[in-house]
């Protein structure tokens, strides 16, 4: 594969024959040579290959190799000639964060590390297999796709406030859950309010670090305050609504001409196009709601220890989602369709996006760390609309497979480890705390560097776990 | 060999293989399994299917969904597999004896199927099959 430094920090894959647009790689030497070792940077190509794609496809610095799109990888289309592509999205639609700020401080967490520890991991269904006990209705279950996060406020579970400070107030609109299959509903159904497992996970942190004074004051944060990070997406729901457009869009255009099956696409303003979308919106809603449950159960738990804690929502992050926005392509402000999968929204000063509270500074970007490690608080940036669409990183990217860290990571000895940090943990087996050790994942501090460098985000907080559940 | 665990930074892949494609489909399903759960399940209940697909792929995809669907949707976790393709290869009917997934500590979430790297081909007298596991 032929790539062109640019800049520091900048690559370019040159546009060949197929490409409609070149290839963009933000990113240090040492990351671009561990995406070398898989087809990451053929991914970013065969992206470039899609009808109505605009300016570039573009790989961000955790960028690894995925299905299709790349994980860590960012692409938008023109909303006439372009397509839309649940291979763009990914399977887990709306894997997201949402961070919690408290009014407690390190030294009350450490107090009851262990009682938080095992509160939590008792209250909030996690692993595989382990259902919710909150139980839904078909009718319910409609308004939760069509109403996110907003939807389980106006039932109870939380306040205004929450949804305010969330991308999209908690709910994306244009959802239609009678574009969700049975099948989907059935397997989200009995799901509400669980983490899941895999990367998916829950911590207790502090405020380790503060960069950037002045906008750290606006997501009111402070050094040594406790933040609970909840990491975790639309379940089985989501993953259904994947397989089922890409089976109705295979039947529908066929894959011949595509560099790659799992690049199916639909036109935007098709009916499969729209209809795709609509369902996928459901499924992003379903995940704002389902933190939305988790965040209650966390206040209760929280408060059962700490009867004067406070918990309040700084903001909730989209991973895998596919949006309509505006930006400036070739001088002009224009919708686009962007595809962001495994990547972050990065909006800077000013956006009507952007929550009233934040709007003078930009968004809260937060970026999880892999397990035990610190964890990122950036903000939104101009820049990142000018280059990258509004986007920026998602997190650490895993470097090490799965079997290899179990070939060489004992769960007991991660475990271990953990403890003689100070880190409390609870998981749903030896093996997934082997399999999400973090040496299996790449330096989350050199993805954030980078990032930082090319302006895409700022640096504004780091957090370190004190509690950590683990799927 | 009924079916081997390849390398993958992100996610499983495995390989399975049959002396007719019926076998290397069952063996694929037991894959699956596997990478969920490692001990043996019991035969205690039954599910029976019936699915279709484009090509040998999209029928390999729309088959190991099922049992993705059944875990999740039924609490079902297979043990044993039979299948039986038509003629014409478009579609098979599969019938699986299995138990309840609640009996059991399931160590892996499959999140779903992927046509990352997948394919369905013939080697020498075997059919032989890959798939890469989004989890």
């Amino acid at each position: 594969m032929e790539i062109k430094k640019i800049s520091e920090n900048i690559y370019e894959i040159p546009k060949k024959a197929g490409m409609n647009v070149p290839g963009r790689v933000y990113a240090s030497e040492k990351l671009l040579e561990a995406m070398k070792q898989d087809n990451t940077l053929d991914q970013v190509a065969n992206v470039a290959h899609l009808p109505g794609i605009i300016k570039v496809s573009i790989g961000l610095a955790d960028a690894h190799s995925g299905y299709g799109f790349s994980i860590g990888g960012v692409a938008a289309f023109d909303m006439d000639t372009g397509i839309i592509s649940p291979g763009g999205v990914g399977y887990d639609i709306n894997c997201s964060v949402r961070l919690l700020r408290t009014n407690l401080k390190k030294q009350d967490i450490l107090k009851k590390q262990k009682e938080i520890v095992k509160a939590l991991y008792k209250k909030i269904p996690s692993g595989v297999g382990r259902g919710s006990p909150f139980k839904l209705s078909k009718e319910e279950l409609k308004k939760v796709l069509e109403g996110g996060a907003k939807y389980m406020v106006e039932r109870g579970y939380g306040n205004k406030e929450d949804y305010l400070h969330m991308e999209e107030e908690g709910c994306l609109s244009g959802a239609d859950s009678s574009k969700v299959s049975e099948r989907a509903k059935s397997r989200g159904i009995g799901q509400l309010g669980t983490l899941g497992a895999g990367n998916h996970f829950l911590e207790v942190q502090y405020v380790d670090e503060i960069y950037d004074e002045k906008t750290a004051k606006a997501f009111e944060l402070e050094k040594d305050q406790a933040t609970i990070m909840i990491h975790c997406g639309s379940r089985g729901l989501g993953h259904q609504v994947a397989s089922d457009y890409i089976r109705l869009m295979e039947n529908e255009y066929g894959f011949k001409n595509l560099p790659d099956r799992e690049l199916i696409n639909a036109p935007i303003k098709s009916k499969l196009g729209k209809d795709y979308y609509a369902a996928m919106a459901a499924a992003v809603n379903f995940s704002f709601a389902n933190k939305q449950l988790i965040t209650h159960w966390i206040r209760e738990e929280i408060n059962h220890l700490f009867p004067k804690a406070k918990l309040e929502v700084v903001y909730d992050v989209c991973h895998n989602i596919a949006k309509f926005e505006e930006h400036i392509i070739e001088g002009k402000k224009k919708q686009v369709c962007v595809h962001r999968k495994g990547a972050t929204r990065s909006f800077g000063a000013g956006r009507k996006e952007v929550p009233i509270a934040y709007r003078k500074v930009g968004q809260p970007v937060i970026i999880p760390g892999s397990m035990g490690t610190a964890s990122y608080v950036l903000v939104g940036t101009k820049k990142a609309e000018e280059l990258t669409f509004g986007s920026t990183v998602h997190g650490a990217g895993r470097v090490k497979s799965r079997s290899a860290a179990l070939r060489t990571l004992r769960g007991e000895d991660v475990k271990k480890e953990l403890n003689a940090k100070g880190i409390e943990v609870e998981a749903g087996g030896w093996k997934s705390l082997a399999e999400e050790a973090p040496q299996a994942y790449k330096d989350i501090d050199e993805v954030v560097k980078v990032v930082d460098e090319l302006g895409i985000s700022k640096k504004v907080a780091r957090l370190k776990p004190l509690v950590v559940i683990k799927g | 060999m009924k079916f081997k665990f390849l390398e993958h930074t992100a996610d499983i892949k495995f390989q399975a293989q049959g002396v007719s494609l019926d076998k290397m489909f069952e063996n694929a399903g037991l894959a699956l399994i596997k990478s969920m759960f490692e001990e043996k399940v019991k035969a205690k209940k039954k599910e029976n299917f019936k699915i279709q697909g484009q090509d040998l792929e999209s029928l390999l995809y729309n088959f190991l969904e099922e049992f993705l669907f059944l875990f999740e949707a039924k609490g079902f976790l297979a043990s044993k597999i039979k299948v039986k393709m038509s003629k014409d290869k478009k579609s098979l009917e599969a019938e699986i004896q299995g138990d309840d997934a609640k009996n059991y500590k399931i160590h892996t979430h499959i999140k779903a199927i992927t046509y990352n790297e997948m394919f369905v081909k013939q080697q020498g007298k075997n059919w032989v099959c890959q798939v890469v596991l989004d989890i």
